[in-house]
């Protein structure tokens, strides 16, 4: 590296790990990359951990999903099982059913492998939900790093997808009925919907073509998309670096944690192997999608419970509850039934998707932002978070309504009523109760500010009052719970300018100014501590 | 004798002679008549319907209705066959503990012997079902594989894949199948409890309730393994889904957490 070693070692061979790393550095330039990226620093906190889980769930996906594509046949031809499963002996079932039960059965470790791929798919949505949830709530997806949320929003919605056309794949009774219900779906669609069916299973239902179709699109076209999002982000992550929470020394202008080399890479590294090993784990002692007792489809057969995996329930749901709605006109039916809840889908996912851009529209913010927000201190935000979360709730409990009914022993019908009610209702009372938490927290941490910590002592002062001794809070303790902005409502101003004249504002200013009024007036935040105050209760009186 | 020959022109005296004669005749025919194993049973099933209405007025009458005929809480059970006592009391579904959208199976309090009797009992009040024999509903030498077809053809819609069971409207559920005995499952079939629709051997043979029970038995019986791992309830992805958030999630957490928490601080000055 300096040229003074360089020089007076001119004889001696450099040892051999040098030589290639001035091999590759010559022609990859690794010096001056390594230099630039080995002391880059990471914030320590185990939410900032959320993303490596997903991150590590995906490639053990994409890793034990090149095992199981050396063995899976994605083809429909019908074949007769002769296997080692006992009670499907003989029946006929496709070929992907068949080289799945020959997976599971019959291949080395490969029940293991379709196991820790499943619940690895599992996982990875569940993880990337939580860890959106984690960016939304302590506001970390406001300027610079909007792009990079949509890309974590769209790499949901692929992976929702990459799970829905994996599960399909093995052709089993239950993914089959899935399937079915993809495709009502897709028929429901006014004027091109039964289009759209023909064209996408080339032909009726299910035809011989969709495990084909649906394989390139679950191991090639998706997949491929995903890791190039997964890069992207992980670029932008790196580029915009990572957000802190606020604490004495924490700025909007620097990153206080550890730096990746050495220590980031032993923990991220070996996080990797944590992760891998419970997965694995999981995956050795709970069975998941057991397509042989499941049964090869036929579109003649169902069964009760029929529901997609987790991330699709809240589809599910949505179809279940919604009213059969049908509208008959000259000979066309449009099965309002179906198509509502379709269009509701997206819906529901685009909802969470925009806040970021309602509430940059709104805070008319052009700032960029790199420490976190409690939750707490932003409780509009909070509160819609937690609306969604409960209205998302709400259609799990539509989706699974016949589990919930054998299981506590209600009626169907009555958890169908109550999801119908419920999805308009829960989301607002959810948002109420939230903000009103979070209004209450900010008042806590006001008291806290200005009067100190309950000690618990209780002290008798001379004149007989009980008195509870308040522990002042550290400096540090002080900075934390006052540093986070408050943003004042936006103001329209005069309605009328200097000349009297009238002033004409825009519709959508007013709205603006309105939701403005929402998130950041009176009745939504507690104006925090000044240090006016804070002087004037600490230096008079002392403690009361 | 005097007195014999003196009352011979009592106005009773007809009858008495009548009475004898009847005894007499009825007792010789008694005695010699061949004796044969029909008239055996034949008493004791008589016997039997006695004890069964003698159960049935204690246990099944306020409903049911005196005789059977049935009451506004109650259907008639004229008809229903000694299969269908056999299936609601053999598994304690009746006498039904209280009036609901269904009747769920509890401790059965009778003996086999007394069910039989009440059995016999409903059966003589109007032809239906019989209760099956071993040799019908054994699963031996059954074909399982289709059964499984037979199995996901008519039952799993509501029972579920492995007969797990699964809810229908207004409270109702087709319970689970997971330790019913061959021989309610065959009686669930022929006569079609509560719910369910009833598959008599016109549109279901006797071979293809065997097949279906063997199949039961193969994935949902007591020897049953479930070759990856804990079946989580056999409810498919709902509560995998459960498990996914609950122990995989949650475990990959605690240990971000504990990760996170085991870091080179630097020492505070």
């Amino acid at each position: 590296m300096s040229t003074t070693t360089a020089s007076s070692t001119e004889k001696r061979k450099a040892p051999a790990g040098e030589r290639v790393a001035d091999w590759a550095d010559g022609r990859l330039g690794i010096y001056s990359l390594a230099k630039a990226n080995m002391r880059k620093i990471f914030p320590d906190h185990w939410s900032f951990m959320l993303g490596e889980i997903c991150l590590y769930s995906f490639i053990i996906i994409i890793l034990t999903g090149v095992y199981l594509t050396l063995f899976f046949h994605p083809s429909m031809n019908e074949v007769e099982y002769h296997g080692s499963y006992v009670p499907l002996q003989g029946q006929l079932m496709s070929e992907a059913f068949n080289s799945t039960m020959h997976i599971s059965f019959d291949v080395r470790g490969g029940l293991l492998i379709r196991q820790i791929h499943h619940w690895a798919a599992l996982i990875f949505v569940a993880a990337m939900l939580v860890h959106m949830m984690r960016v939304f709530f302590t506001g970390a997806f406001r300027k610079p790093r909007e792009v990079n949320w949509l890309f974590g929003f769209l790499l949901l919605v692929l992976g929702m997808f990459t799970g829905f056309t994996g599960y399909s794949l093995p052709d089993d009774l239950l993914s089959g009925t899935g399937v079915r219900f993809m495709q009502g779906a897709v028929l429901s669609v006014p004027i091109v919907g039964t289009y759209l069916s023909m064209f996408l299973f080339g032909g009726e239902f299910p035809g011989g073509d969709f495990v084909a179709r649906f394989y390139s699109v679950h191991i090639l076209l998706l997949p491929g998309i995903m890791l190039g999002l997964v890069v992207a982000h992980l670029i932008l992550v790196f580029y915009h670096k990572h957000t802190q929470f606020a604490g004495p020394g924490k700025t909007n202008k620097n990153v206080v944690g550890m730096p990746l080399l050495p220590v980031y890479m032993a923990k991220a590294g070996g996080f990797f192997f944590l992760v891998f090993g419970v997965i694995a784990a999981i995956s050795a002692l709970a069975s998941i999608n057991p397509i042989w007792a499941l049964g090869p489809y036929r579109p003649d057969q169902v069964s009760t419970g029929a529901q997609p995996d987790w991330y699709m329930g809240f589809s599910e749901g949505l179809i279940r509850v919604m009213p059969g709605w049908e509208i008959n006109l000259w000979g066309h039916t449009l099965v309002l039934g179906v198509f509502i809840p379709l269009v509701i889908f997206p819906l529901v996912l685009v909802a969470i998707a925009v806040w970021p851009f309602i509430e940059s529209w709104v805070t008319g913010d052009k700032r960029e932002h790199h420490i976190l927000d409690r939750p707490r201190n932003a409780p509009t935000r909070t509160a819609f978070g937690v609306a969604w979360l409960t209205w998302y709730f709400v259609l799990l409990i539509g989706g699974g309504n016949d589990l919930w009914a054998t299981h506590f022993h209600l009626s169907i019908n009555s958890i169908t009523w109550f999801v119908r009610i419920a999805f308009f209702v829960a989301p607002v009372i959810a948002f109420i109760i939230t903000k009103r938490i979070c209004l209450g927290l900010q008042r806590r941490d006001k008291d806290k500010v200005l009067h100190g910590r309950e000690s618990g002592i209780i002290k008798r002062l001379p004149h007989g009052e009980f008195i509870e001794v308040h522990e002042p809070l550290s400096q540090e303790q002080l900075h934390t719970l006052t540093a986070h902005e408050q943003n004042k409502p936006l103001e329209l101003g005069p309605t009328v300018d200097e000349n009297g004249v009238e002033r004409k504002v825009k519709g959508s200013q007013k709205l603006r100014a309105k939701l403005s009024q929402g998130m950041y007036g009176e009745d939504s935040q507690i104006p925090k501590p000044t240090a006016e105050e804070y002087k004037e209760i600490t230096s008079g009186h002392g403690h009361h | 004798m005097k007195k014999l020959s003196a009352r011979r022109r009592h106005p009773l005296a007809a009858v008495v002679v009548l009475i004898l004669a009847l005894a007499a005749t009825g007792g010789l025919y008694a005695a010699f008549a061949p004796a044969d194993k029909a008239q055996a049973e034949e008493t004791s099933q008589s016997l039997a319907i006695e004890e069964g209405k003698k159960l049935y007025s204690v246990g099944c009458a306020s409903c049911h209705g005196t005789g059977g005929q049935g009451t506004t809480d109650g259907p008639s059970l004229v008809g229903v066959g000694s299969a269908a006592v056999d299936f609601q009391v053999g598994t304690g579904r009746m006498p039904a503990q209280q009036p609901g959208a269904q009747v769920p199976k509890k401790k059965n309090i009778y003996t086999q012997a007394q069910i039989d009797q009440l059995a016999a009992y409903i059966a003589s009040l109007g032809a239906g079902p019989v209760t099956p024999t071993d040799k019908q509903y054994s699963p031996e030498g059954a074909d399982i594989a289709k059964g499984g077809e037979l199995f996901r053809t008519n039952c799993a819609q509501c029972h579920n894949f492995t007969g797990e069971g699964g809810a229908l409207t207004k409270g109702k559920f087709a319970p689970s199948l997971e330790g019913v005995s061959p021989k309610h499952i065959y009686e669930a079939m022929q006569t079609g409890p509560q719910n369910m629709p009833s598959f008599p051997d016109t549109t279901m043979p006797e071979k293809q309730k065997k097949d279906i029970i063997a199949y039961l038995d193969a994935v949902n019986g007591e020897k049953t393994e479930s070759p990856g791992g804990l079946k989580l309830g056999g409810l498919g992805p709902v509560s995998e889904g459960l498990f996914a958030w609950i122990f995989g999630l949650g475990a990959l957490i605690a240990v971000a957490v504990w990760v996170a928490a085991r870091t080179a601080k630097a020492k505070k000055s």
